[in-house]
């Protein structure tokens, strides 16, 4: 180590961190950004579609017409509206006050008894496809109960030739919230890491006290390193705060190791405070710093990491996009290690990846700073 | 009073569009997002990867898997010979799903019995596993049905399911129009929000106070360039929306337009406050996302409002973008009149009518 390059780090950082503690808006941004975030996101992005409204039409009431329709009384994922005729519902569909129509026909019973398989008309509104795919999914479900039920009370079992069982790992009950909230931490990971940088050198440039920093003696490196470990050490605490939200509010299991967890953060905010300091040193103005930091970092998390959407569902030229976003690779990790455990094959690729691309940022960062006034 | 407003409206345009920065912060990015977002936001499921272990040797078992072989939702991508693997498949994501076929399945069936056949998936992603197995479910049933034909039996009632609007449930049809509504509040507010803040750090507000022209009158000459700019830009997306994604517009767009314009007189005036309240551009820029994010999230552009908690569903009242949600894609996709939408129509009134006043009230309140 150079002599006095330990004093100089320390007074840097010391610097720095005072002006941390002196501004408001960096630790808004660090700790209060996420606390918000979370619980927005938390409570308001959710798949798991329950009490959809729908239209249950019984022309001719019977009594395997009634037994049909009652079984939609009985689960939480409709709110059924009993109505006489197929006209009345169809206008509730376009009012937009049912989601769909269950129609049995005037002709329902007699057609069950004498065997000649009636139609159960299903209607689904299309608007909002993935909530009209699950509807569909619980009504099927619905009908098998009830088949298997008709079968039981006649004495007879329901011999369909093949019999679906389905087991779904990591996540029995199917609750979006456990997939979603890793998800968002990795958002609110992006944004805190890479806004708190991209206004930090930024601003140094913007009020000229960078040409200050530049006639000391201080390295580059050691000026990189002093702007870094501060902001570091914000970007964990805001970890740490959506970890404890995301556990003991959003309930989200924990399945893998703690210590994995924080180190993989650990790396992805090195990803995200490299991306910042790149954007603000190439930039050199705060205000666009901060508007590129939201457009490369921010709406790419969002939409391209697959933390709602999935990524192995996009058109392959996009899923190539993908590749060069950092977030993709943390919100997968941060998906295996809540949900399923230490998968070791995911974690090495993924974390090569940010590696790698942490060294670029900052490498990039290195080579742009210089010594120079220009 | 006509060439005043007139002259600060062509103030205004000039200060936007001479800016090089600020002509590409407002045409690049709109066009970018509707791309990425109409191509990479979606919940339809293509190339979903399946794992087969098939301990049969019968025909029957060979039938339903080539039923999925034919099948262009799902890619094989793995015969298994036994249970073993199934674990490492699944954790390390080569595949999403694995079907098991039990021995001897061929055989019961051939009896009269039942043969279960196991899906193991992985539901690390649940909406991805609960559409899947839906996929999977469809195939199951239409091959159990087809079985039962032959063998001179059938399913004692069946389901004929259909949708209505978009029959082939693309969620494109749904996200791309959200879009719509999406993008025409980023740019109308970033518009209306960063004009005052840019004269006010330039220090040329105080100039345009000192000019003949009355308060509203500036009031007005700020809040026109957003709603003109959001409106073309808006016009320009419905046009790619119905030319270039091919999303039919069912509906007619004099349903479509006042509301379009009601919903953003309401982004202006919020658009106003927040300038109203910033001294710096970063303060505006920043004030602008802490509106745009919350807004955007409990809007129902991703996920429906509906799956939220019941009290939150109750803030979303206040929120212009999910009115307009609704109205863009109901005139869109269902066709619908415009008296079926007053509903949605009069809240975004309200709040417009509630925002441009109270943003009147700042102005007045701070120039003073």
């Amino acid at each position: 180590m150079k002599p006095g390059r330990l004093m100089r780090l320390t007074g840097l950082v010391r610097k720095e961190w005072l002006q941390v503690m002196r501004d408001p808006s960096s630790l808004a941004i660090a700790l209060a950004l996420p606390l918000v975030l979370l619980f927005i996101f938390g409570y308001g992005v959710s798949l798991d579609a329950k009490n959809v409204p729908i239209a249950v039409v019984v022309e001719q009431p019977g009594s395997q017409s009634n037994a049909f329709a009652a079984s939609f009384f009985n689960t939480p994922y409709f709110q059924p509206h009993m109505m006489r005729s197929v006209q009345e519902a169809e206008e509730a569909l376009k009012r937009a006050e049912v989601q769909g129509i269950v129609w049995l026909r005037s002709n329902f019973d007699a057609d069950y008894l004498s065997r000649t398989s009636p139609p159960i008309g299903v209607i689904v509104n299309g608007v909002d496809a993935n909530t009209a795919r699950l509807v569909e999914g619980y009504v099927q479900g619905i009908w098998f109960g009830w088949l298997d039920k008709q079968a039981e009370l006649s004495g007879t079992r329901l011999k369909p030739p093949l019999q679906l069982e389905q087991r779904i790992w990591f996540n029995p009950e199917v609750r979006s919230t456990d997939y979603l909230v890793p998800g968002v931490v990795a958002v609110v990971m992006t944004l805190i890491g890479s806004l708190l940088t991209a206004l930090v050198i930024a601003r140094e440039w913007e009020r000229g006290t960078m040409e200050t920093l530049l006639v000391t003696r201080i390295s580059v490196f050691e000026l990189l390193a002093g702007k870094l470990i501060p902001y570091f050490v914000l970007g964990m605490a805001g970890f740490f705060i959506s970890l404890a939200m995301a556990r003991f509010l959003f309930m989200v299991p924990i399945r893998g190791s703690l210590l994995l967890l924080v180190a993989v953060s650990a790396l992805f905010l090195l990803v995200a405070l490299g991306m910042g300091l790149a954007i603000s040193t190439v930039f050199r103005s705060q205000f666009v710093a901060a508007l590129v930091a939201l457009v490369v970092t921010f709406l790419p998390a969002f939409l391209l990491s697959g933390f709602i959407f999935d990524i192995r569902s996009m058109p392959l030229v996009i899923q190539g996009i993908t590749r060069i976003i950092a977030a993709r690779y943390y919100v997968s990790m941060l998906q295996t290690l809540f949900l399923v455990g230490n998968v070791g094959f995911i974690l090495l690729i993924n974390s090569l990846y940010l590696l790698g691309m942490a060294t670029i940022f900052l490498g990039l960062t290195y080579l742009k700073t210089g010594k120079r006034l220009d | 009073m006509i060439r005043r407003i007139r002259a600060l409206l062509l103030k205004e345009f000039l200060a936007i569009f001479l800016d090089k920065a600020s002509r590409m912060a407002i045409i690049v990015p709109p066009i970018i997002q509707l791309f990425v977002f109409g191509y990479a936001a979606t919940f339809d499921l293509n190339r979903v990867r399946i794992a087969i272990l098939n301990e049969d040797s019968g025909a029957l078992s060979r039938e339903l898997v080539s039923r999925f072989q034919g099948n262009s939702t799902f890619e094989i991508v793995a015969y298994l010979g036994s249970e073993q693997g199934i674990q490492s498949l699944i954790d390390n994501e080569k595949t999403l799903m694995v079907l098991r076929i039990d021995n001897a399945c061929s055989r019961r069936v051939a009896t009269g019995e039942s043969c279960p056949v196991q899906v193991l998936i992985d539901g690390r992603n649940s909406n991805t596993a609960m559409l899947a197995l839906n996929y999977v479910r469809a195939i199951v049933t239409d091959f159990n049905e087809d079985i039962m034909a032959r063998q001179g039996k059938g399913m004692p009632a069946r389901l004929a399911v259909q949708a209505w609007f978009n029959p082939n449930l693309e969620s494109r049809w749904f996200i791309v129009p959200g879009i719509i509504a999406l993008l025409g509040m980023i740019v109308t507010l970033v518009v209306t929000a960063l004009s005052v803040a840019r004269e006010r750090e330039d220090g040329t507000f105080d100039q345009l106070l000192v000019t003949p022209l009355r308060p509203w009158e500036i009031m007005v000459g700020k809040s026109l360039p957003g709603l003109l700019v959001g409106l073309v830009e808006v016009s320009l997306i419905i046009a790619l929306t119905v030319f270039w994604f091919r999303i039919p517009l069912h509906g007619n767009l004099l349903t479509l337009y006042p509301a379009l314009v009601i919903y953003l007189l309401s982004v202006v005036g919020v658009g106003l406050m927040i300038s109203s309240f910033s001294t710096t551009l970063q303060q505006a820029l920043l004030g602008s996302i802490l509106f745009i994010v919350p807004a955007v999230t409990l809007s129902g552009f991703t996920t429906p409002i509906a799956n939220m908690p019941e009290w939150m569903q109750h803030l979303t009242v206040v929120n212009p973008m999910r009115y307009f949600l609704i109205v863009v894609r109901r005139v869109f996709l269902e066709g619908t009149e415009i008296h079926l939408l007053v509903h949605e129509i009069w809240p975004m009134a309200l709040i417009a009518a509630c925002t441009l006043s109270l943003a009147t009230w700042l102005f007045r309140h701070r120039l003073h």
